[in-house]
């Protein structure tokens, strides 16, 4: 039984990757929203290729490129850096979208609205429509950071000490090593799930908040 | 500059040739792995209570476990129950299991979709509960999860790198590979990372305008 400590032992790595991740897609994607719906057009086309580029390229060839070539460039990074960095690049990609369809559902009155109260561009940004367009995409934002849960165990492969790289140590090694995947799998459904129904939860609450 | 497109034209053969190796175990698990996805809908919306559980268990285990976590337990378990398959078939079989478990959950979602309306219809023509299933539900179903089974290609497609840990000489396995001889990983995974661009990138645009036309018709 002790054979399971290895794992309880890395689940802070996989939280600090999710988190770090997060948190960095999180700051990056709010220029990119901005940008994304820009008259200037190429702004509009920078952000528009930025987000395609991030997610249209698989995390682990993401993680090798800043891992073993940034490098190549004089930029030496350690594994637990590279993968929030690259992960937070991904994360940025899928968040800007995200940002953009919580803006698209606020009600265009609402912009009109603030524009007849006299209010500026930042006041009716941070009163008015962010927290609206907030409470539209926070199933979003839930479902997203629930993936990326699961996406940190990429961050193995370069030799971040997180749950499958343990798991994988152990099952190189001996038979029984596959038991650790198991647990692993089973620590990643026990952070899911419960995000999951809480995401469920807050839809269903929005859906009664916007009926009223 | 000049430089960097020689080596890229170098190289490109044996990225290439991992790229068609990506696509086949792509191609291979929709194809297995979709009709499996609709049994799993179909059992999870079964009145028989065990058949209920049993698929939404497999459905959510294949959700909830990261595709990296599935392709290790194949790799190193089948071995323990004494069949050593090929790192290849260990590859399809995982790839498999998550696309059936994902596309058990659109498929569902689009059944559940179907107008209860038109299923009466059915019923009041006498059909069968086999010939409403089989010409009334799945094929109305179907068409609803169509944008979400694309981009779960797309995804697959995607996944497809992580059978590079399960030494599978894929589009990833081979830059890594190229990269430890050459010592040019910047340019390598550059090439590689373009090449899955070039396909995932106009793949999402078609699944964006077939999702916009779909709900146009609507």
């Amino acid at each position: 039984m002790g054979g399971f400590a290895p794992i309880i032992l890395a689940i802070p790595y996989t939280l600090m990757v999710t988190v770090g991740a997060f948190l960095i897609g999180f700051v990056i994607a709010i220029p990119l929203m901005f940008m994304r719906g820009s008259k200037f057009v190429p702004f509009r086309l920078v952000a528009q290729g930025f987000i395609d580029i991030a997610r249209g390229i698989p995390p682990i060839v993401w993680l090798f490129f800043i891992y073993f070539g940034l490098p190549g460039i004089g930029v030496l990074l350690d594994p637990l850096e590279a993968a929030i960095i690259g992960l937070g690049i991904i994360s940025a990609g899928y968040l800007a979208e995200i940002f953009r369809g919580g803006l698209v559902a606020v009600h265009k009155g609402q912009f009109e609205a603030s524009h007849a109260l006299g209010l500026g561009g930042w006041t009716m940004f941070t009163k008015v429509i962010a927290p609206q367009a907030l409470r539209a995409m926070l199933p979003g934002l839930a479902t997203y950071f629930i993936g990326l849960v699961k996406d940190s165990s990429i961050a193995s492969v370069i030799g971040v000490t997180e749950m499958v790289f343990a798991a994988s140590t152990y099952a190189r090694r001996s038979p029984e090593g596959i038991l650790l995947f198991f647990i692993a799998a089973i620590v990643y459904m026990a952070l899911s799930i419960p995000m999951g129904l809480a995401a469920r939860g807050m839809e269903a609450r929005m859906r009664k908040a916007g009926a009223r | 500059m000049t430089n960097m497109f020689q080596f890229w034209a170098g190289i490109f053969p044996k990225l290439f040739g991992g790229l068609i190796v990506s696509l086949e175990l792509t191609a291979l698990s929709l194809l297995i792995g979709l009709p499996l996805g609709l049994l799993l809908a179909l059992g999870v919306s079964s009145r028989f209570k065990p058949l209920s559980w049993l698929s939404i268990a497999l459905v959510e285990i294949g959700r909830g476990a990261p595709a990296l976590v599935v392709l290790y337990v194949v790799y190193f378990g089948l071995p323990a129950l004494h069949w050593s398959p090929t790192a290849f078939l260990c590859a399809v079989i995982g790839l498999t299991y998550t696309t059936a478990a994902y596309a058990g959950e659109y498929l569902r979602g689009g059944l559940r979709s179907v107008n209860a309306g038109t299923i009466e219809a059915g019923q009041a023509l006498a059909l069968t509960n086999a010939d409403v299933l089989r010409f009334v539900i799945i094929p109305q179903g179907l068409r609803v999860a169509i944008p979400s089974l694309m981009g779960l290609a797309i995804q697959i497609f995607q996944a497809t790198s992580l059978t590079y840990s399960i030494t599978v000489s894929e589009l990833t396995a081979n830059a890594y590979s190229i990269s430890n001889q050459t010592f040019r990983a910047l340019e390598t995974f550059a090439l590689a990372g373009l090449m899955y661009a070039a396909i995932t990138i106009p793949a999402s645009w078609v699944t964006r305008q077939v999702e916009r036309r779909m709900s146009l018709g609507q």
